[in-house]
């Protein structure tokens, strides 16, 4: 019972952290929003059985993908506002942000208040990280293999761009 | 199954339509790329919904590759965003039109 409700808190947290993302105009702002809202996820992905996706929805998209949005639109350095020299955000920007993550830690302490194998309601099928080893490297090893590739090529790709760019500003600098 | 798949598949609809209007609205390329990752974070979500249903754990693994996909497409992507700043000093869009039939 209990996990219902959280389940129905959460994705209103999703829904509201969402959509406050996509309607800033600063993407500093709209990174911060979608973060929490992929942190709910998480939560829900917990819920519904999936713990091993639950920690990489933390490590890879909140931790990784949007750490190197982060980095990238501060190497870019757009601002939206023409003022260099800005103050710090006022308080109507902090409230929506400082009332969704009071929310979202309450739904976790809430979460681990809950023994996830005899309390009501928490899935009673989950996939622990056992049957998800045995699954990924028995059934799907050629999946494996052609995923790493795939990372791979793009990391080569990644290179190969930035390569572009640096013999460009070298060229500029000869001439 | 804690919830009904309906409401699961509701929420993630929810969700990928946020991101179709983030892509469709912004003329930011980064914000087109938030975007982009909103749609499949919500597809991902239909994954796992679909694997506490049937109790299989085919979807979940289907997530992981998807995460891999994922930070593949933003490298390359970011990359390319950096190369285009670095060519016309700009991140909107409508800067990037030449190529119009």
């Amino acid at each position: 019972m209990t996990a219902t409700l959280l389940f129905y808190i959460l994705g209103a947290i999703t829904v509201v952290a969402t959509l406050l993302a996509i309607i800033q105009r600063n993407p500093v702002h709209a990174v911060i929003y979608l973060v929490n809202s992929f942190f709910a996820l998480a939560l829900i992905f917990y819920l519904l059985g999936a713990p091993m996706i639950a920690a990489w929805e933390v490590i890879i998209y909140a931790g990784a993908i949007m750490v190197l949005f982060l980095f990238i639109i501060m190497m870019l350095e757009i601002s939206p506002s023409s003022d260099p020299v800005r103050s710090a955000p006022g308080w109507a920007q902090w409230v929506p942000i400082f009332i969704l993550a009071i929310a979202l830690a309450s739904c976790t302490l809430l979460l681990t208040g809950l023994d996830p194998v005899i309390a009501e309601g928490l899935p009673r099928w989950h996939a622990s990280p056992r049957d998800f080893g045995y699954a990924l490297f028995k059934e799907y090893a050629l999946a494996i293999e052609i995923v790493s590739f795939q990372l791979l090529f793009a990391a080569v790709g990644a290179f190969y761009v930035g390569r572009l760019e640096q013999k460009k500003s070298q060229r500029e600098g000869s001439s | 199954m804690i919830v009904p798949m309906e409401h699961l598949l509701i929420l993630s609809t929810i969700l990928f339509l946020l991101g179709l209007v983030c892509v469709l609205a912004h003329r930011n390329l980064i914000m087109i790329l938030i975007g982009v990752e909103i749609m499949l974070n919500a597809v991902g979500l239909t994954l796992v919904g679909a694997s506490a249903f049937w109790q299989q754990i085919d979807g979940q693994i289907m997530v992981l590759f998807l995460m891999a996909m994922t930070s593949a497409e933003v490298s390359i992507s970011l990359a390319m965003v950096v190369y285009l700043q670095r060519c016309k000093n700009s991140v909107d869009i409508r800067d990037f039109d030449e190529m119009r039939g």
